[in-house]
């Protein structure tokens, strides 16, 4: 193995991490945990029409690959004459799936919430919504921080999928350099530690959050 | 027709959780500024009874009404459970119901993510839309009337269980209600931390609120509530001046009911 080209391939690694995979991640993390409190609300919701399609959508999301979901929405959908760029249809994929799996996770932490707790909300006069906002989402997202970080750490890798796609983010770059040079184990093996390194730094931030939240619990 | 000075007046209230029927036609009466205790063993449909008076539970059939307010101009309320209405117009019936009442929960149920000042101002703030200021002044009062003036920047975990129940006190009166609701308010209190509890209701008793305690701490019952209505099997047994209840029972069910706790004590 030629481990200069380790020193010589790290740069434009990491400039694959900076403006394709690290983007591409917090984009559709951002956008999936809105999609999933939404689908959480519904799937809760007392209207059986609103959790009935929550409950479609979840399964259908958790059902199918996401490689499937991601070929679905670039490839497959210019055949009925919707063309979306690489990076769009990236987004929007991770971000349909980070929604369905995110919106489990927020709608066990909302049950999780004791009962007492939405009493108390409607007897100082709050109505559903204004108890859920004021009183059970903050106290659902301490409980869901640790499955959420789950979420985010697989996002982060999953993004690798968005190579197939021809989105330049840093797999695709270790692919171009591995093929240029033919060092397909360092630059794979480079990359997997890049990935790696990431997480745990997400690892810690992860800790650091859950005790920053942990005088919201209930003890 | 009902003397103008009633502060509740519950009539032949029913109330089935699937096949389990709680309540069996339950009538009650409050004056306004008197303290009722609702006593009976557990099963009997005394919380039951009480968390329909909050909306927290929706009876099945009969009616609550509620008195003008003394202080707010409002008119009396009436809520009849017996007539149909549409979902919509019966959760706007409990909202306005909810408005007149608040309760002091056997958990505290505090809102954890809050401190005690939030805990305090957020219904007069977020649902009364009272002017901010005003509200933390009144909720600083209070805070002081119950010995936790000190503690307004804590969180909930950070107090003891009397303290909490204190605060949990706090929040009712800052919802400036005609009705203070107590389910089992110091059920959950180590013994030591009862007293603290018992003195600042028994002191609310005297500032003339009116009340409805559900309690099994038949001492304090004898010595504040004006009336004790015993209940089992969802039916009010007895009812009467508590020295009476409590001390001269006419019915078995009570006498044994009263002799059990006194024995355990």
């Amino acid at each position: 193995m030629d481990f200069s080209l380790f020193w010589s391939s790290l740069g434009p690694l990491l400039l694959g991490a900076i403006k394709g995979t690290i983007p591409l991640t917090l984009a559709s993390f951002a956008l999936g945990l809105m999609i999933a409190l939404v689908i959480a609300v519904m799937r809760i919701s007392p209207n059986k029409l609103a959790s009935a399609v929550a409950r479609v959508y979840i399964s259908v999301i958790r059902g199918t690959p996401l490689l499937v979901q991601l070929f679905v929405i670039f490839y497959g959908l210019p055949a009925v004459g919707v063309k979306i760029d690489p990076w769009p249809s990236a987004i929007i994929a991770f971000s349909l799936n980070v929604g369905g799996y995110a919106a489990e996770i927020i709608r066990a932490a909302i049950l999780s919430v004791p009962r007492g707790q939405w009493e108390a909300g409607h007897m100082i006069g709050m109505s559903r919504n204004q108890a859920l906002v004021r009183i059970i989402l903050p106290q659902a997202a301490r409980v869901s921080v640790p499955p959420l970080s789950n979420t985010f750490i697989s996002l982060v890798k999953d993004t690798s999928l968005a190579s197939l796609i021809l989105v330049t983010e840093m797999f695709r770059v270790a692919q171009q350099v591995a093929a240029f040079s033919q060092e397909f184990m360092l630059l794979y093996l480079e990359a997997a530690l890049i990935y790696w390194v990431i997480c745990l730094i997400l690892s810690t931030a992860q800790t650091s959050l859950e005790k920053r939240l942990d005088r919201y619990v209930a003890h | 027709m009902l003397p103008t000075d009633f502060a509740l007046q519950v009539r032949g209230v029913t109330k089935s959780f699937g096949a389990n029927t709680v309540l069996r036609g339950i009538d009650l009466d409050v004056p306004r500024g008197k303290v009722v205790a609702l006593i009976g063993p557990s099963g009997s449909g005394k919380t039951t009874m009480l968390r329909s008076l909050n909306g927290l539970e929706i009876p099945d059939a009969g009616s609550v009404t509620v008195g003008a307010g003394a202080t707010s101009g409002l008119p009396a309320l009436s809520v009849d459970f017996s007539t149909p209405v549409s979902k919509k117009a019966r959760a706007e019936q409990i909202s306005l119901l909810r408005d007149r009442s608040a309760m002091v929960f056997q958990q505290y149920n505090l809102f954890p993510h809050m401190t005690v000042l939030q805990n305090v101002i957020e219904g007069p703030v977020q649902v009364q839309k009272r002017p901010r200021e005003e509200v933390i002044a009144e909720a600083e009062a209070l805070l002081a009337r119950v010995g936790l003036a000190d503690k307004r920047d804590s969180y909930p975990f950070e107090l003891s269980g009397g303290q909490q129940q204190r605060v949990g006190i706090v929040r009712a009166l800052a919802l400036k209600p005609q009705l203070l609701l107590f389910d089992e308010p110091t059920s959950s209190l180590d013994p030591e931390l009862v007293d603290d509890v018992l003195a600042v209701i028994k002191e609310l008793a005297e500032e003339g609120w009116t009340m409805v305690i559900v309690t099994h701490e038949l001492a304090f019952a004898r010595q504040m509530a004006d009336e004790v209505v015993f209940m089992d099997g969802g039916v009010v047994v007895e009812r009467g001046p508590a020295s009476q209840v409590l001390r001269k029972p006419q019915e078995e069910r009570t006498q044994a009911f009263v002799r059990r706790l006194l024995h355990e004590l």
